[in-house]
């Protein structure tokens, strides 16, 4: 294939890209201003976007974006230094690993939110309990990846350096640590995710405050345009936490 | 501990895992016993001995049939999606290149968001949580398949077509065989997600299903029934996982 086409081919598909979704744009509009959709089902694409530019400019979201983003860092926070060190202190032998590397990855392959009634009756309605689910459901790839990083470093690698006489430390901070990074950096990218999801989720399911029961609050009053309104903003919010989480990645893999 | 115990305990790993849970349920056992309110958590062993009598609640046998019904049925709807939507995005390089963006940008939402509208637009019965089991599972599968579709080897498709394959042969002998594995693998996924979203939209709201019992539970401050509930869940769980892991293993087999 010629460079030309390809670079025709590139447009073509991008032109579909745009394409799509502009066609989404105008059905949904047709839709609720010819097709006479029920505006409680469906609201206007326009009165979205006032209700959007409204949410944006009186900062009504400051209070329950604080909150949800309190919960994401402490969650987050107990995720990673117990996922951390829970993996490593496993990962010294090789018989931990193996005691407790399938006891994770069994509990991990429940789906955790069963558990939000015990966390919601055990920690209240309030952000403790969000924080605990988030913590919890967090943990598991962290702690899952901080095992598989550190205990498949190259042996030779680490006979090499022992022999050249590295301390602990120098072994840790020169060797295993470079080594596992990556694996523990992917690790801690999933569990932010997942966290920032089971947090928004347990908002939605039972909660006082945060963006999730905002979205909730708004349904229950039929206030759809702001919803919708709403709900976009959350996206772009959860959109650009995780693309700052993934680019944090990148760097961290690069400067090791 | 003696030298021999101690060997053994090292030629088996299992045990000492087992030995683990074991300790995690003693401490657990002896908090709830002694230390914290019983209004908020119970011992293991009353949990165990209450599954009997959780079991004999009037509506939680229909409740677990219930979410076990939208469990499969919402599965086999998003393993159909995924597999058509994954072939036919999958197999046109065309429609790979301008369809899977939109695709992994729909996979990356955070779905939670839009429970609500799910509600609003299905009902609070089984519907809404089908619905919303089904957009979990799908997308994992449809990524899997087009993945497993791209690392067909463009030459076994020429050759086939060589030797004068019809478009039909071609999906049966060289498309399918070569896509079982990724189609369990998807298959697996989609178990997780439809796991996920079904259980998600149960728990937000619920009239039959076993949302209804856990809220019913939490309210009543029963905890030893709740405790007992969430295992049979997590058992569910686990099962309908396993199943779909063996079968996965068992089918990637032939490579």
């Amino acid at each position: 294939m010629t460079r030309r086409t390809e670079r025709a081919q590139r447009i073509a598909s991008r032109a579909v890209q745009a394409g799509f979704l502009l066609v989404l744009l105008i059905l949904w509009y047709l839709a609720t201003n010819r097709w006479g959709v029920n505006r409680l089902l469906l609201p206007n694409p326009v009165s979205v976007w006032h209700q959007l530019v409204d949410v944006l400019r009186t900062g009504e979201y400051l209070d329950d974006l604080r909150i949800t983003l309190t919960e994401l860092a402490v969650a987050f926070a107990l995720a990673m230094t117990s996922g951390t060190l829970i993996g490593y202190f496993v990962s010294r032998t090789r018989y931990t690993v193996r005691v407790f590397d399938p006891l994770f990855a069994g509990i991990y392959s429940i789906p955790i939110i069963l558990f939000l009634p015990l966390y919601i009756l055990f920690f209240g309605l309030g952000p403790a309990s969000k924080i605990a689910l988030g913590a919890t459901i967090a943990f598991f790839p962290v702690v899952l990846s901080t095992i598989a990083g550190f205990g498949n470093v190259d042996r030779t690698l680490i006979v090499a350096a022992r022999s050249m006489g590295a301390s602990d430390y120098q072994l840790f901070r020169h060797v295993l640590l470079p080594a596992a990074l990556p694996v523990i950096l992917t690790g801690l990218r999933i569990g932010f995710t997942v966290a920032l999801l089971a947090i928004i989720g347990s908002e939605t399911i039972a909660s006082l405050a945060g963006l999730g029961h905002h979205i909730v609050q708004l349904a229950e009053g039929m206030d759809m345009p702001r919803m919708f309104a709403y709900i976009a903003f959350v996206v772009a919010i959860a959109a650009l936490l995780n693309g700052i989480v993934s680019l944090l990645e990148a760097r961290g893999r690069r400067r090791r | 501990m003696n030298a021999a115990a101690r060997r053994f305990l090292l030629r088996h790993p299992g045990v000492a895992r087992l030995g683990v849970v074991i300790l995690i349920l003693i401490a657990w056992e002896i908090a709830a016993r002694f230390f914290i309110d019983p209004l908020f958590i119970s011992p293991p062993s009353r949990v165990f001995a209450s599954l009997g009598s959780v079991w004999q609640t009037d509506g939680v046998p229909a409740a677990l049939r219930l979410t076990f019904f939208e469990l499969a049925v919402a599965f086999a709807i998003a393993v159909v999606i995924g597999l058509v939507v994954g072939l036919a995005v999958g197999l046109q390089p065309f429609a790979r290149r301008s369809l899977m963006p939109i695709i992994l940008l729909l996979y990356g939402l955070p779905q939670i968001t839009i429970l609500p509208l799910f509600i609003l637009y299905f009902g609070i019965g089984a519907a809404s949580k089908i619905a919303f089991g089904v957009t979990h599972g799908m997308f994992p599968i449809i990524v899997t398949i087009v993945a497993g579709v791209q690392n067909l080897k463009p030459i076994l498709l020429t050759s086939a077509r060589s030797m004068g394959a019809s478009r039909w042969q071609m999906l049966r002998w060289v498309i399918f065989p070569h896509m079982i594995p990724s189609f369990f693998a998807g298959m697996r996924l989609g178990m997780t997600g439809v796991l996920l979203g079904v259980l998600l939209a149960e728990l937000y709201v619920s009239t039959a299903g076993i949302g209804h019992f856990t809220t019913l539970f939490t309210q009543n401050f029963d905890p030893t029934k709740l405790f007992g509930l969430v295992a049979m869940l997590a058992a569910m769980a686990i099962a309908l996982n396993e199943m779909v892991r063996r079968a996965e293993t068992r089918f990637s087999r032939w490579r």
